[in-house]
């Protein structure tokens, strides 16, 4: 269960993300508003990255590829004037879950080091596939020229869009949590603990981690077809591995295995990405341009000093 | 087909395997011995580069470079190991990928903040700037030289684990940890040595790769994930499986590059075979990597025991 201080968290956090569009402009801050819209999207991805890698033990090192899939599966038909929210939709759920099912199935006969490297191998693979299609941009991406159309929602109308993502997002959560305390994910952290009990006792943990890893994937596949339509470009970038790594950060900051961990750590990493540039260089002009440095410092302290990330600062969990 | 063509290409995918596989080394041992992902392994790639340029900038001689930036990136790599690396062999794999992925950030800033954000031009030594003649192909005298070089340090690498006393601590390091440190051997120290060896490795394949690439910020970032895949297939652990592997490697990426198109179109139409070989000579060595996973997770030459 949800630790209380990390529950107040989340819905302090959650409260001003659904004040946002209100708030920011009338605060003359509007472009915070852009800020929480990404955090909301990157969100998305951060909780399905954590249902496998938090709940489920398997450290996807390529998780940002369905991010970009998804990305893809607005702007490839976009280019070919289809910009039926539907169609959309079908690309994403054919595309993405058929390379979470065939790469799944693969890389999970693997394990340890062994998976994190073959779902890497796999994300390059998809990265460099894109990067040679010189009909979509390649390397340079794609601009989208309007959004997703579902009848009787503008999605042409930012705030329409947010709250759209941020719906999206607390039905993510909500699903995960549900997913969580289900007989399902019960198997999941059990195999996570104690892969050879759980066999013996008769569970097919194969399965059960592959579902696991399809659903995370067409999660994290909808936040990269939220991301299209919010941003109208797409690049290979999305999926660089980098990306991933970047998104493993995250989800590791705010927590593993916590439900709002993701939350907290999205929060945390781009307030600093956002932050830490302005910061440096109000302490002497120029300094800005080096963030990554203090940045790449303070991931190393994290891991070396901060056990259970942001949630676990909120309060243990409950079991 | 043409040969002198041939023998070009073989001798650039000789030359990207020797490379791969001085990175790679390094990486193996450091997993094989404490079961440690250095994803920064790529960083001293990168800082042995930007040394050695320097040096050669200063005094005019790329041999002084090698000799002078050699030590320095075996001692980047001991610091490393000592303020970062060390206290996290405990951990689990996750805490260090992520880690060395923050070292990486801050090494590559670091040098971004020393030489600024543009490469750094290293030139060539001029004694070797000649050509070779080698059945009709005309090969640089510089690309064989570092054939040369990385295949006597491939031998010289053999020799020290087979027959050294510090080879022997490796190996058995490699078999079993707990049983070393039992029988009273510094393991803490042997680490140090290994992660300082492996940096100065990786460090001299970046000097010897700069005259032709340049120094630049992200080099290390490319390089790392193809050494990966090298000791994936090679078997982590496995110094002969890393050597094995990035010559796999080297020579398929290559050859995948130059050949790929004329071997697509003997089996599909021209015009298609010209968009698909881009794409499938990039994804290759992956394909490989993954099909090697699913089939043989150990790799190809496994370490005996573990």
């Amino acid at each position: 269960m949800t630790a209380r201080g990390e529950l107040i968290g989340a819905i302090l956090l959650l409260g001003a993300l659904a004040l946002g569009p209100a708030v920011f402009p009338a605060v003359g801050q509007p472009f915070l508003v852009d800020l929480a819209h990404r955090l909301i999207i990157v969100g998305i991805a951060a909780v399905s990255l954590n249902l496998i890698l938090g709940y489920g033990g398997m450290v996807s090192f390529g998780h940002m590829v369905f991010f970009g899939i998804g990305a893809y599966a607005v702007g490839i038909p976009a280019y070919y004037d289809d910009y039926s929210a539907f169609s959309h939709l079908v690309a994403l759920l054919a595309a993405a879950g058929a390379f979470a099912l065939i790469t799944g199935a693969m890389s999970l006969r693997t394990k340890g080091v062994h998976f994190i490297m073959i779902t890497m191998a796999f994300a390059q693979m998809a990265y460099f596939l894109v990067v040679s299609m010189e009909e979509y941009g390649a390397d340079d991406g794609l601009i989208l020229y309007g959004r997703s159309e579902v009848p009787g929602f503008d999605l042409g109308d930012d705030t329409v869009l947010y709250y759209v993502c941020l719906t999206c997002l607390i039905l993510a959560i909500f699903a995960v949590h549900r997913i969580v305390g289900s007989r399902f994910g019960m198997v999941l952290q059990g195999a996570r603990s104690n892969d050879r009990r759980m066999q013996a006792m008769g569970f097919p943990t194969f399965r059960y981690r592959l579902v696991a890893y399809v659903i995370a994937a067409l999660i994290c596949a909808l936040a990269g077809f939220l991301e299209a339509n919010r941003n109208e470009f797409i690049s290979p970038d999305m999926m660089d591995w980098t990306r991933s790594g970047e998104l493993i950060f995250m989800v590791v900051l705010g927590g593993t295995g916590r439900l709002f961990g993701p939350l907290f750590g999205v929060t945390a990493f781009i307030l600093l990405e956002e932050y830490l540039e302005v910061l440096l260089d109000v302490i002497s002009p120029g300094l800005g341009v080096y963030w990554h440095l203090p940045f790449g410092l303070l991931l190393i302290l994290v891991v070396l000093f901060v056990r259970g990330g942001i949630s676990g600062l909120m309060g243990p969990a409950r079991a | 087909m043409d040969l002198a063509l041939f023998v070009t290409q073989t001798l650039n995918g000789l030359q990207l395997g020797v490379l791969l596989f001085l990175v790679a080394a390094g990486l193996t041992l450091i997993f094989g011995i404490m079961d440690f992902i250095n994803l920064a392994h790529g960083a001293f790639y990168m800082l042995g580069a930007y040394f050695c340029g320097t040096v050669l900038a200063l005094t005019d001689s790329f041999l002084l470079g090698l000799l002078i930036a050699l030590p320095l990136t075996a001692a980047a790599g001991y610091i490393a190991e000592v303020t970062i690396a060390r206290s996290l062999y405990t951990r689990d794999h996750l805490d260090h990928v992520l880690a060395t992925f923050g070292l990486i950030l801050v090494l590559d800033t670091a040098v971004h903040w020393f030489w600024g954000a543009e490469g750094m031009a290293v030139p060539s030594p001029s004694w070797l700037s000649g050509q070779v003649g080698l059945f009709g192909a005309e090969l640089p005298t510089y690309r064989v030289a570092i054939v040369a070089v990385g295949l006597m340090v491939a031998a010289g690498l053999y020799l020290m684990v087979a027959h050294t006393r510090l080879g022997m601590l490796i190996r058995a390091g490699a078999a079993n940890r707990t049983m070393v440190q039992a029988l009273g051997i510094d393991i803490q120290k042997l680490f140090a040595v290994v992660f300082a060896i492996g940096a100065a490795m990786a460090g001299l394949a970046g000097m010897m790769i700069a005259p032709i690439t340049e120094a630049s910020i992200g080099m290390g970032n490319e390089i790392i994930i193809v050494a990966f895949v090298v000791i994936i297939i090679g078997g982590i652990g496995s110094i002969k499986g890393a050597f094995i592997g990035a010559l796999i490697v080297g020579v398929i990426d290559t050859m995948g590059r130059s050949y790929l198109d004329q071997l697509l179109k003997l089996v599909m139409s021209e015009q298609f075979a010209e968009t698909a070989a881009p794409a499938l000579s990039a994804m290759l060595i992956y394909i490989i990597m993954a099909a090697i996973l699913v089939v043989r997770p150990q790799g190809l030459f496994p370490p005996r025991t573990r």
